[in-house]
């Protein structure tokens, strides 16, 4: 037994000091050097309902993409008829996934266009409608439609990440759950809605032409001449706030996008200095933009991003050098945004915001507060009444509730989880739960003492009865601790964690350790009577 | 020191026959007033919707608020105080695809309203309608697998279904209770109070084993003794630690609730009313259950484990 007290010290302390160790980053940030190197660990990580900050679930509707997709094969297979001089009457995209046409001709002219060059949509149902016009219905092949699928999700994620890397956020968390969901922590954040606007929107940059022929009031009626739409731009007005929508008739074809932009930057107006962007093209971007220049001079060419007209410039003249630059009226902080979204790419399907839980910093600062005064308050507490009711050996089962929450908070900082509210209730009352593992010990040994037992015998049976009360009843609620983890999110996943490994340090400290700090008093200290 | 002198006996189990009616009658209130509000009023977590959480710096009334929130033609909004002086919450319970611009405007509308009296946004949720299913189901799986596993790890620890059955009904008995206290006194069901639902039933079974882990051992002790007083005499003997403990934890939940601050507080609440009731289900509850299944269930069967 002598032996062996040696021993299990040597172990308990070395524990212990780890776990002190693991601490000293959170407590202090002026450490050495080779000491951040050894003890692999920093800060205790804070929940967003500690520190302040956004919380965001989006859900990227993936199926758009493949919507798109199939719109612009459409467009391919319009144009590709006509080039061929195949005469279709009817060429459209229905439902998501499906193109209909109304062809005539010779079949073999199209069958084979349709074979070589558009395999990617499956023939789903051919039929001839008499007259020689057949009606094929073509549907995506759902391998390449599930492909599209994950490719969206992953771009989006690339996108989103880019746009907050610019946004300067530190430690930002951007992470996919499940399989089109992207989970977003923005901690410490100042201006969510920046944030959030930065972050939804589509940023898809178009370009198109005026229809200057067609006539803009018939059409807002609802005659709208074929092959063209209408847009609108919204035109703020700085003095009175109020909002105009000013409609233009557009040819729908877009002639380009801003998947060819190389950069965007803000830049000062030399005659205001008011803010615009300035837009850079790459090469293909160059020679496409130089080419519609060139065939429309004198036409005005519309800049849209997400359908909304931004402004429709006059061509003067054929444009070389791949440069542009989008106006209206911005204040600095818009046209910087705008600047970032265009930088990191349009997302290839919009995304909707499904959940939100943004903190401040004020309720995150007074949440951590009162966190730190009830634990505070219940410790000491604790810890006097031990000593009262149960006089030294209280100050044992104290000696461990206190180590209970070191080691609690070391494998927090260890493993990296997340310290929320909740997760400091789950603290408290876990220091809670320790009192009754030490009760139920002490009972004991009370009970065995009175039984007339020696004070090692006491000692001995008061902890073996006790046990099997403690595992089963902290077992059961480390049970349900584990499925809140499992089934809860967030500021409940981190009670979970508190909790449960709240009650495993329990165990350590209210069995082992208490137990050694007995073994070594009645054995080193030759006591007559326990003071318990 | 002793709180509970050594040898004390309470007849405890001899009044069970009352302690069933009033169980009954509470567990009938408790049922009926969550009927009666139409099932529990799920929160902002579960039902999907947006909350709002704010400040003003200077004075403000809520009927103020209420207005404001009328002015911009939010007719759903609740407006309840919240927390610390001039701190309101706003709530809108919809399951809709928009939350996220409603919010949005919300929180715009107010700032230039209030331009005087500036206005900090404390926090602010919006939970969509899917993700609020989620929660929801996800939350009634994580009590309900609770309640099986525990059920389980009792029976193979007693070695008797008895002591498993005694265990999940009174574990049912606590949560039906936890549920009727918040319903009658309106706390929201957010996903705060369920983790406190779990943990009442880990607290609650916690209690019951230590009980019955006295029985077990008693029952060797005391063979010539019938189940009732073995019973009887295991509740008062653990008398001591039952008060020490649930006293104690009681404490620092008190101190949560008064300290803890507003989000924390309906979490206390909820747990006072837990703990008082896992301690009482496991006198009154499980131990019946146990005695009335050896009765009738097990009849002629010898009690030599």
């Amino acid at each position: 037994m002598l032996r062996s007290l040696k021993w299990r010290f040597i172990l308990y302390a070395a524990i212990t000091v780890f776990a002190i160790l693991l601490l000293l980053p959170t407590v202090t940030s002026q450490l050495p050097l080779w000491f951040m190197k050894v003890i692999p660990t920093d800060k205790i990580h804070l929940g967003l309902d500690l520190q302040g900050g956004m919380h965001l679930i989006l859900e990227v509707e993936a199926e758009k993409a493949i919507e798109s997709y199939v719109e612009r094969i459409k467009n391919n297979l319009k144009d590709d008829l006509r080039d061929r001089g195949i005469p279709a009457g009817k060429v459209e995209r229905e439902k998501r996934d499906q193109i209909v046409l109304e062809i005539s001709g010779e079949k073999g002219k199209w069958e084979k266009l349709l074979s070589e060059r558009y395999s990617i949509m499956q023939e789903l149902s051919s039929s001839e409608m008499g007259g020689g016009i057949w009606k094929v219905s073509l549907v995506l092949d759902s391998r390449q439609a599930d492909h599209i699928k994950k490719n969206a999700i992953d771009q989006a994620l690339e996108t989103i990440r880019n746009r907050i890397d610019q946004f300067g956020v530190s430690e930002p968390e951007i992470t996919l759950q499940g399989t089109d969901r992207i989970l977003i922590q923005l901690p410490g954040i100042r201006d969510p809605q920046r944030a959030i606007n930065l972050i939804g929107r589509t940023a898809l940059l178009e370009f198109k032409l005026l229809d200057e022929e067609g006539d803009l009031e018939a059409a807002l009626k609802g005659n709208i001449p074929e092959g063209d739409i209408i847009l609108y731009q919204r035109s703020v007005d700085p003095k009175t706030g109020g909002v105009k929508k000013i409609p233009y008739l557009l040819k729908e074809k877009t002639l380009m996008t801003g998947e060819v932009l190389k950069d965007a930057r803000v830049a000062l107006d030399s005659q205001f200095h008011e803010p615009y962007v300035a837009l850079e093209f790459d090469d293909v971007g160059a020679k496409l933009f130089e080419q519609i220049t060139g065939a429309n001079v004198k036409k005005r060419l519309a800049i849209i991003l997400d359908d909304n007209v931004y402004s429709a410039p006059v061509i003067q003249e054929r444009i070389a050098g791949g440069r542009a630059q989008i106006t209206g009226r911005f204040d600095t902080k818009e046209a910087s945004d705008l600047a970032i979204v265009l930088r990191a790419g349009a997302l290839p399907a919009p995304v909707k915001i499904i959940e939100e839980r943004t903190v401040g910093p004020s309720l995150g600062e007074d949440s951590i507060r009162k966190g730190i005064i009830s634990t505070l308050i219940s410790a000491a507490f604790i810890v006097l009444f031990m000593i009262f009711y149960y006089r030294l050996s209280g100050l044992i089962a104290d000696v461990a509730l206190i180590l209970n929450v070191v080691l609690t908070l070391a494998a927090l900082a260890l493993f990296r989880a997340t310290l929320t509210l909740p997760g400091i209730a789950g603290l408290v009352l876990s220091i809670g739960m320790a009192v009754d593992a030490n009760v139920l010990i002490h009972e004991r040994i009370k009970e065995e003492l009175r039984l007339g037992k020696t004070i090692r015998s006491a000692i001995d049976q008061g902890y073996h009865r006790a046990f099997s009360a403690i595992i089963d009843s902290n077992l059961t609620t480390l049970i349900a601790g584990i499925l809140l983890y499992q089934f809860g999110t967030g500021p409940v996943r981190g009670f979970a964690v508190t909790l449960s490994i709240g009650i495993l340090a329990n165990i350590f400290t209210a069995v082992y350790i208490t137990r050694w700090i007995f073994d070594f008093w009645s054995l080193k200290m030759k006591v007559k009577t326990l003071s318990i | 020191m002793e709180l509970i002198r050594p040898g004390t006996h309470f007849d405890f189990i001899g009044i069970k026959k009352i302690t069933l009616i009033v169980s009954t009658v509470v567990i009938l209130v408790c049922l009926g007033s969550i009927l009666f509000h139409g099932g529990l009023k799920y929160g902002v977590d579960f039902a999907g919707g947006l909350l709002i959480q704010i400040k003003f710096s200077k004075p403000v009334s809520i009927s103020e608020v209420r207005g404001a929130l009328d002015v911009m033609g939010s007719k759903e909004a609740m407006v309840q105080a919240f927390g610390g002086e001039n701190e309101f919450l706003i709530r809108i319970e919809k399951a809709s695809e928009d939350l996220e611009e409603m919010s949005t405007k919300i929180q715009a509308s107010l700032q230039s309203q209030f331009k005087d009296k500036p206005l900090e946004i404390r926090r602010a949720e919006v939970v969509g309608p899917k993700v609020g299913k989620d929660l929801k189901r996800k939350a009634l799986w994580a009590v309900g697998l609770s309640l099986v596993a525990i059920l389980i790890y009792v029976a193979i620890r007693f070695h008797e279904i008895s002591y498993g059955l005694g265990g999940i009904i009174s574990l049912f008995h606590d949560v039906i209770v936890v549920y009727g206290a918040i319903s009658i006194t309106g706390i929201e069901y957010s996903l705060n109070v369920m983790a406190v639902v779990l943990t009442i039933v880990g607290f609650s079974i916690n209690d019951t084993i230590v009980i019955f882990d006295r029985v077990r051992e008693n029952i060797k002790k005391m063979r010539k003794e019938n189940l009732e007083t073995i019973f009887n005499v295991s509740i008062n003997e653990t008398l001591g630690r039952t008060i020490l403990t649930n006293g104690t934890v009681m404490v620092v939940v008190l101190v949560l609730f008064f300290f803890g601050g507003p989000v924390i507080h309906d979490f206390a609440t909820a747990l006072v009313v837990g703990m008082i009731t896992g301690t009482y289900s496991t006198v009154y509850i499980a131990s019946p259950v146990v005695l009335a299944w050896e009765k009738y269930v097990s009849k002629g069967r010898k009690r030599s484990r």
